[in-house]
């Protein structure tokens, strides 16, 4: 459903990203690891539109999307949880919600997805009233989260959703993942922390600085003998 | 009183007349005097500038310093139009005409300036009000570094009071409107506003056009309310001020920026008697100011019509205890 295309990007004259192809299909969980710096955010960013790049295509269901902003994309139903969560900290929980919905008009579909995301995430129904700035880490992750998926998106990319988390909320926080998954949203999913990532993804790209060096099933990955030391700790 | 509460509507409708009504009832017994009538305008207009540029700065988070230059915008169109049809309907005309191009070249301004952020958008904004005022002072039809003079005079407390209530009614329901929580997403969050499929450039202009439209309607009443303009009012400084009131008043708060205009226009007011030293205890009390509330007088917080309610019923509550 979504695949990107001999992708390069540039940052002024730093060549960011050297041409990377993948794809994801449809219902897939698709994990993007690698070092720092080794592109994984940048190829997030041009996924949603946050960044152009210089060359190359970005293809959802059959369309080339790659001239359209970040806002049309949230229309056509991708969805991007950013980087360091980044939710509006003087607004409440409830609000904060409610702009992930900002683009669509059908109140009662909007008000579902609330319920919805209280399911998934109850402690958001506890602290609705909140400033979203009081949540802990944790939290915030979810209600980023949440937000992202008060748009209804078909693919929901998530960059780095472990980061600054305590291991208990790690495993929280991808099992819900999981679920999101479940019910039918495709998930691209860049993680530093390899071996949680490479859990619960169906297929994984390794990257490493500015290229794709591997590619394969989560469990086949798991056993590689490169990925075990390179990122699994031995 | 309960009944009252449960319309919001109803309840400041009747706080906005009674406040016209008081008013009106102080200028006609002379309690406030011809020389308050003063005061009083410079209150509204400044109302006006600062609830405008807390929207641009405060809730979109634009820091701009080119609001005397859209304020002058207004002001000259008001007065060259007032100049040649003194009446009423003329003077209305300017009011609109004076907004509106304020509006639209804050517009043509904001498209290509709002891609820059913080100190690069303050600069640009310094820069084209200072544009503006150079072009007043060298066109013949503006009069030059003279001015306009003998501006006759239409604004009395009647339209003071329309046009700011209309501003700051406007503007916090906008602000309270999806439309300005997108705005305060932007000021939250630019990167995450842009990733939940907000259009962050339309409403940062929106935002700037919006604001440059009712810093245009403050001119015009400052021409109409004060006999006589010319480009020198509108510096550098006049945009200064509007900041300052702004910043007294909490950024994001439009009660804050009314508060503190009725408040700064007072200690100016009483300032008067000491001339030789009224600058230094103006900035003096702002230091002060500053010190003890760095978030502004109300933080983001708002006064809302609920205040009004609240004292009712503690009022009842005490009528019955007696």
């Amino acid at each position: 459903m979504f695949e990107i295309r001999d992708l390069e990007v540039h940052f002024g004259v730093i060549r960011a990203l050297k041409g990377i192809s993948l794809e994801v299909k449809d219902g897939e969980i698709v994990t993007l690891i690698g070092a720092n710096g080794a592109g994984k955010t940048t190829t997030l960013r041009t996924a949603s539109g946050l960044k152009k790049p210089t060359s190359g295509s970005v293809l959802f269901e059959g369309r080339d999307i790659t001239g359209t902003t970040a806002m049309e994309r949230v229309h056509l139903g991708i969805s991007q949880v950013p980087e360091g969560r980044r939710v509006f900290s003087t607004m409440t929980v409830l609000e904060n919600l409610e702009l992930g919905a900002y683009h669509r008009k059908d109140r009662n579909g909007i008000s579902m997805d609330l319920r919805k995301v209280y399911e998934l995430f109850p402690i958001l129904y506890d602290r609705r009233k909140q400033a979203a700035g009081t949540l802990s880490g944790g939290e915030q992750q979810m209600l980023a989260m949440g937000r992202a998926l008060m748009s209804r998106p078909r693919l929901l990319l998530l960059d780095e959703p472990s980061m600054g988390l305590a291991p208990i909320l790690v495993q929280e926080i991808f099992s819900i993942i999981k679920d999101i998954n479940r019910e039918g949203t495709t998930i691209l999913l860049v993680e530093q922390n390899a071996s949680m990532a490479l859990q619960i993804a169906n297929r994984a790209y390794v990257m490493e600085t500015g290229s794709i060096v591997l590619s394969g099933t989560g469990s086949e990955l798991m056993q590689s003998e490169e990925i075990k030391k390179a990122y699994l700790g031995g | 009183m309960s009944r009252l509460n449960e319309h919001p509507v109803i309840k400041k409708a009747i706080s906005l007349i009674l406040t016209y009504v008081i008013v009106q009832l102080l200028i006609s017994t002379n309690i406030i005097s011809a020389y308050l009538q003063v005061t009083l305008a410079t209150i509204c207009i400044n109302i006006i500038l600062a609830v405008s540029l807390n929207l641009i700065t405060g809730i979109t988070g634009q820091f701009s310093l080119g609001h005397a230059g859209f304020m002058s915008i207004g002001a000259y169109l008001c007065a060259m139009i007032v100049l040649r049809m003194p009446t009423i309907p003329g003077f209305l005309l300017g009011v609109f005409a004076g907004a509106i191009t304020a509006a639209l070249v804050g517009c043509v301004v904001g498209l290509p300036t709002l891609r820059l952020r913080g100190d690069y958008l303050a600069i640009a904004t310094l820069g084209m009000a200072e544009i503006i005022r150079v072009i007043f002072l060298n066109l013949e039809i503006t009069n030059g570094a003279a001015g306009l003079s003998g501006i006759p005079k239409f604004v009395n407390w009647f339209w003071l009071f329309v046009f700011t209530a209309g501003t700051v009614i406007v503007i916090s329901n906008f602000i309270n409107s999806s439309h300005g929580r997108a705005c305060i997403s932007v000021r939250e969050d630019e990167i995450a506003a842009d990733a939940m499929g907000i259009n962050t450039t339309k409403y940062k202009v929106m935002a700037f056009t919006f604001g440059a439209f009712c810093a245009g309607i403050a001119g015009a009443l400052y021409a109409s309310s004060f006999y006589f303009i010319e480009p020198s009012l509108f510096g550098f400084m006049k945009s200064i001020d509007v900041l300052v009131i702004v910043v007294l008043g909490g950024l994001g708060s439009i009660s804050g920026s009314v508060l503190a205009a009725v408040l700064l226009a007072v200690i100016s007011t009483l300032l008067q008697s000491f001339p030789e030293i009224r600058m230094v205890l103006y900035a003096l009390l702002l230091i002060i100011i500053m010190l003890f509330r760095p978030q502004g007088l109300m933080g983001s917080k708002e006064i809302t019509f609920n205040v009004f309610g609240k004292l009712g019923d503690m009022f009842a509550s005490r009528k019955r205890r007696v």
